[in-house]
């Protein structure tokens, strides 16, 4: 077990150089620049803007960027400098070469992701800083959708063909094809403006103290749970239905059955466990997208969270930042991943020897 | 229906024995895209304590649906399911499905499915599985439960360190050893065999035989065994039903029946045996059998049949011909002697 986890995450390593060269290119072919999008100031002049780019090693060529992003090392063809070192940065020039060599002591190599660029703050703080209301938002909504959509998926197999099948079979196809965003606001408007039962926004209400306040937060964790738990339960219900009535056709459930084992024993202990295993596989991966994919739910409801976070820093261009909400949201893929092989392995005894 | 198999004189009743399961008039019709299915089409037989009948027929016969109706594990597109079904004297067709279930199932009929890699859940110890019906239906503790389940294991074969394995982990033969242990562990009066050993080789399909033979021997169990391999068969059988396009055609004892069947259909199954030391070929009946959607009127099998003659555009209804010994076929309303249509040797009877 140790050696099969410890095997998966060298594996993982290749992958996250990969998404780290495609994310960059990606995210370096976004139309304007750090410096283009925040200095619409007309008396900033094109020189000034230079000097920018070039503090920030924007002039570069694009590999040479990667280098210093990834491994913490720029490299400056012609800039004639003795030996020097400001902070952690130390730099040799290489006569040979024409060119300073500086190493930074950062790069995502070493497990730094770098300074966002609007802040200047690390960026992993300002992940670290965002984690707990988006964990908060993505757990509540996991919760919701698997307490929600399993029994709706079960039953809708145990009723197979009558009106609640039925009726959950069209709410499902709904659920998957509403756009999130156009229901989030139409949710707003009917709980938060026109009844007033529900906030319209944020994690907390705001005030000069702060308080935790255990109702105040379930009440704004209220509609954007339901929101993002939305797909998901239209997921589960689908896929256990189908899941379910595979395994109640099968012939250890007949036996079950033929046993004379009560429809507790049958459905519980015989079929349930059997129907679940294969949602474990889209588990993991949903967890992260829960996590990850918030942005829209994030946005609409003014939550503090990463997806928030990193849909700004998109707009502000901030390179360093989205690059490390990237990288993070991969690991976490990678991770979810792994978590719901190893899951598998122990619900189901034929996966746990091979 | 004026004539049921077991409408006759019942059999005296001898050293012992007693009727133990009653057939009257069952059918069990499906319904499907294309009509009415009459999988299980009047069926009659009765079967004494510690007998086994095989029921011999080919695919599509309706011999699974018998077993199936007799546990009462219909699909869901029953159209009709009707009949008498009288187990230890009481008619278990009068029960509701709750009772059927606590007072039936397993308790006194158990079944040994076909494929057993398929009927034991993949994700449960066999162990536990066995243990299983005898906490659910006498509320014995784990414990104790599994000491028996061991027991049932020692006695089938199977090491009993396998308790603690799961199916996928057992070959095709110890699969179909748990399923058996699995059967006998609530003690019923009747285990129903659904092709216990089709996809056995060869070997171990003699080493199930033995297993099951044993077991009549030591407990007082009967057996409906479902088969199409009449060699196999023969073995275990106390008496042989024939079952053709949903009815039984023939109903005999296992030593007049492998020397001479009586029905057209039994004879020309019985020739199709190839035999030891035989020079010719084994010989086949041409033809299909009827649709189970719009069986003919009159003999199904007659289409099929070497001896057709006027009668048999009626249906032919069921003749005596001997102490329990039964036949749906109209040459034998003026014969008691099986009517030879096949060029078999007669072959010396198994010794049961």
């Amino acid at each position: 077990m140790t050696r099969y986890v410890l095997r998966r995450l060298l594996q993982a390593i290749p992958t996250l150089i990969g998404i780290s060269i495609i994310s960059f290119i990606l995210v370096n072919s976004t139309p304007g620049d750090p410096i283009a999008v925040r200095y619409f100031d007309p008396n900033i002049t094109e020189e000034t803007k230079a000097i920018l780019r070039r503090q920030l090693g924007l002039d570069q060529p694009l590999y040479l960027q990667y280098l210093n992003w990834f491994a913490g090392i720029s490299l400056r063809r012609g800039d004639v400098v003795e030996e020097f070192a400001v902070g952690q940065t130390t730099c040799t020039y290489l006569a040979w070469l024409d060119t300073t060599l500086c190493d930074t002591q950062g790069g995502i190599l070493r497990g730094n992701l770098g300074t966002s660029l609007s802040t200047k703050q690390p960026v992993w703080d300002r992940l670290l800083e965002r984690m707990p209301a988006t964990l908060e938002l993505g757990l509540a909504a996991l919760l919701v959708s698997l307490l929600v959509g399993v029994p709706l998926g079960v039953l809708s197999a145990v009723y197979q063909g009558s009106w609640f099948d039925n009726t959950v079979r069209v709410l499902a196809v709904v659920g998957n094809a509403l756009p999130a965003f156009w229901f989030a606001l139409m949710l707003i408007f009917l709980f938060g403006v026109v009844l007033g039962w529900l906030p319209t926004g944020g994690r907390q209400t705001v005030s000069l103290e702060m308080r935790f306040d255990p109702v105040d937060r379930l009440q704004h964790l209220i509609l954007p749970t339901v929101i993002l738990a939305l797909g998901p339960i239209a997921t589960y219900s689908r896929f256990m239905r189908t899941e379910t009535l595979e395994v109640i056709r099968t012939d250890y459930v007949r036996t079950a059955k033929a046993k004379g084992l009560s429809p507790f024993s049958v459905w519980f202990v015989h079929a349930l466990r059997n129907a679940m295993i294969p949602l474990l596989t889209i588990l993991g991966p949903a967890i992260t997208g829960l996590l990850s994919g918030a942005v829209v739910t994030e946005t609409v409801f003014a939550w503090p969270g990463m997806g928030r976070l990193t849909l700004n820093a998109a707009f502000q261009r901030d390179y360093p930042m989205v690059l490390g909400a990237v990288m993070f949201f991969s690991a976490l893929t990678i991770l979810g991943n792994l978590l719901s092989d190893i899951f598998y392995g122990i619900v189901d005894p034929r996966v746990r020897l091979s | 229906m004026s004539t049921h198999f077991n409408a006759t004189e019942p059999a005296p009743n001898g050293a012992g024995e007693q009727t133990l399961l009653r057939v009257e008039d069952l059918r069990l019709y499906f319904r499907t895209a294309r009509g009415v299915v009459q999988a299980v089409d009047g069926v009659d037989f009765d079967l004494q304590r510690n007998e086994a009948m095989v029921i011999l027929g080919e695919s599509g016969c309706g011999k699974t649906s018998l077993a199936r109706s007799l546990l009462r594990l219909l699909p869901r597109n029953v159209d009709r399911f009707t009949g008498r079904v009288y187990l230890n004297g009481q008619d278990v067709m009068q029960l509701s499905e709750d009772e059927f279930r606590q007072d039936i199932r397993w308790l006194k009929i158990s079944f040994v499915p076909q494929a057993a890699m398929n009927a034991l859940n993949p994700v449960l110890r066999v162990g536990d599985q066995v243990a299983e019906p005898l906490m659910e239906h006498l509320g014995i503790g784990k414990e104790e439960a599994l000491a028996q389940a061991r027991e049932a294991f020692l006695h089938v074969g199977v090491p009993v360190d396998f308790l603690h394995r799961y199916a996928f982990e057992l070959s095709g033969g110890m699969r179909q050893r748990v399923a058996i242990a699995m059967a006998l562990v609530t003690e019923p009066d009747l285990i129903l065999l659904d092709e216990p050993t089709s996809a056995l080789d060869v070997l171990t399909q003699a080493n199930i035989m033995n297993v099951l033979k044993r077991i009549k021997q030591e407990h007082d169990t009967s057996y409906i065994l479902i088969t199409h391999d009449i060699a196999t068969s023969s073995e275990l059988a106390d008496r042989v039903a024939i079952m053709y396009a949903g009815q039984i055609v023939e109903l005999n004892d296992a030593a007049q029946f492998f020397t001479q069947p009586y029905h057209p259909y039994a004879q020309g199954l019985m020739a199709s045996v190839p035999r030891l030391r035989q020079k010719r070929d084994p010989t086949f009946i041409p033809g299909q059998p009827p649709s189970l959607l719009t069986p003919p009127s009159g003999c199904r099998f007659a289409d099929r049949c070497p001896a057709r003659f006027d009668k048999c555009d009626q249906d032919p209804p069921i003749y005596q011909v001997g102490e329990r010994r039964l036949v749906r076929c109209w040459l034998y309303e003026t014969e008691s002697q099986p009517v030879p249509l096949y060029d078999t040797p007669v072959q010396e009877a198994h010794s049961p």
